[in-house]
């Protein structure tokens, strides 16, 4: 399967100056594309989530534009040709 | 020769050079710009020497990163400098301190962190293997955090055996006497005002500093009362007496000097500002039997505050005190405090300052 990754500007550096990232996971989750992605971009994967394996307090993850708080976490099916968006949440000061 | 101030702030660090004995300093950053510093260290045992950060990414984390060339490219280990074990189901929230071992411990570096952890680097800080001796204490469920966060924000290495002392918020000063494996609480004497009777353990030390003549003297500014131990830590007693507050949140002793340290008072509880906001340092001559207010160039109308790693001192024979702010002014003295001059102001919070001599 194939799973497109959106990234925000402050991580691109982080994937050579890509904002957008094709992946090929192993598995239909969302934790099968973090994977994925950690492991051809360790520090980027590190930047999303913890590493106990959760995603970040402040980070929002999105699979085709739902927020996968509502749906699953880390569990939350992403199907073949997804995108799957990485944004930061409002926070800050 | 070079002076070298490194100053983390919540919104970057800078650097700041003297080349003139201390008289002046010029400014540059930022560096890392937008990420807070809370920990930085300047390692000069290495033949290049190695600002090593300890960095909170925003939205994106914490890290620990380093610089070979000051600062004028970082670098951080792929899987994480600092990386709690899978067995622990922790996660990194803070990199408090910094802190490379002695000259002949080359490679040796210590981080304390958040969640209230030790961790040791035998690679200048590339990389960190937690202290299991003081993760595993029995004690650590019942650490509590401090308003700040549960964290190890104080690591002593003794320079001439094995000993390790630590201290957290809360939780107090543990000490290790075999390099870090065993661990016992060494709290008595240190009040804990936020409790109903003297605790063994769980006191909220802000900050401990080792005397330069012995390193079994150390002193510990306390939330609530300034304390000296002249046995490693095995009993406290107040030096208080002479202060014009007993708050704060630094204390800092001389390199060179025995007996000389200082402490930045700050009305409490609730206020946590200088008092009569004049931002004064407070020098004792003999382990904290008198107290001088000195400070002259430090601002009257400062309604800052200053915080625990934000002070440190240099190791020039006349040492040097650095002093960071709440409200982004740094101050520097070259006479042990006896007179100041501005650094920098309009920084973002000052979290921390550490000072070094470049070869």
């Amino acid at each position: 399967m194939s799973v497109e990754v959106v990234l925000p500007g402050a991580l691109a550096d982080l994937a050579g100056g890509a904002r957008h990232l094709d992946l090929r996971p192993d598995g239909g989750t969302l934790a099968a594309v973090l994977d994925a992605l950690a492991a051809t971009h360790p520090v980027l994967g590190r930047r999303i989530r913890d590493e106990a394996g959760a995603v970040r307090r402040f980070v929002n993850v999105y699979v085709d534009g739902e927020d996968v708080r509502w749906q699953g976490g880390l569990a939350a099916a992403v199907p073949d040709g997804a995108v799957v968006h990485v944004l930061p949440s409002v926070a800050g000061g | 020769m070079t002076d070298l101030l490194a100053i983390g702030t919540r919104k970057g660090l800078w650097l700041a050079r003297s080349e003139d004995d201390r008289r002046t300093w010029t400014l540059d950053g930022p560096h890392l710009l937008a990420q807070e510093v809370a920990a930085v260290s300047i390692d000069n045992r290495r033949a290049a020497p190695r600002l090593l950060a300890g960095v909170q990414y925003g939205h994106w984390g914490p890290s620990v990163t380093w610089s070979d060339d000051l600062g004028g490219s970082w670098h951080e280990t792929d899987s994480g400098a600092i990386r709690f074990p899978a067995d622990t189901g922790a996660a990194l929230g803070r990199v408090w301190q910094l802190r490379p071992d002695t000259a002949d411990r080359p490679d040796v570096v210590w981080a304390g962190c958040e969640p209230q952890s030790l961790w040791r680097s035998t690679d200048g800080g590339c990389s960190f293997s937690l202290v299991r001796g003081l993760w595993d204490h029995p004690h650590r469920p019942t650490w509590e955090p401090g308003a700040g966060g549960g964290a190890v924000h104080t690591v002593l290495p003794d320079p001439d055996t094995r000993r390790v002392t630590v201290a957290m918020s809360t939780g107090g000063v543990y000490v290790s006497d075999d390099g870090a494996t065993g661990w016992r609480p060494h709290n008595r004497g240190i009040s804990a005002v936020f409790l109903p009777e003297p605790p063994e353990y769980g006191q909220c030390v802000h900050k401990v500093a080792a005397d330069a003549g012995d390193p079994r003297r150390m002193y510990a500014q306390n939330h609530f009362g300034v304390f000296r131990t002249d046995d490693g830590g095995a009993s406290w007693a107040s030096i208080a007496e002479g202060l014009p507050v007993d708050f704060g949140f630094p204390i800092a002793a001389s390199p060179t000097t025995p007996g000389t340290a200082w402490v930045v008072p700050l009305v409490a509880d609730v206020q946590r500002v200088p008092p009569d906001g004049r931002l004064r340092v407070h020098r004792t001559r003999d382990a904290g039997a008198s107290w001088t207010e000195v400070g002259a160039g430090l601002p009257d109308g400062s309604w800052t505050a200053v915080l625990r790693d934000a002070f440190c001192t240099d190791d020039h024979e006349a040492t040097g005190l650095y002093v960071g702010t709440r409200d982004g002014c740094v101050y520097a003295s070259a006479d042990e405090g006896d007179t100041f001059s501005t650094v920098a102001e309009h920084l973002p919070d000052v979290l921390v300052v550490r000072a070094a001599r470049l070869p």
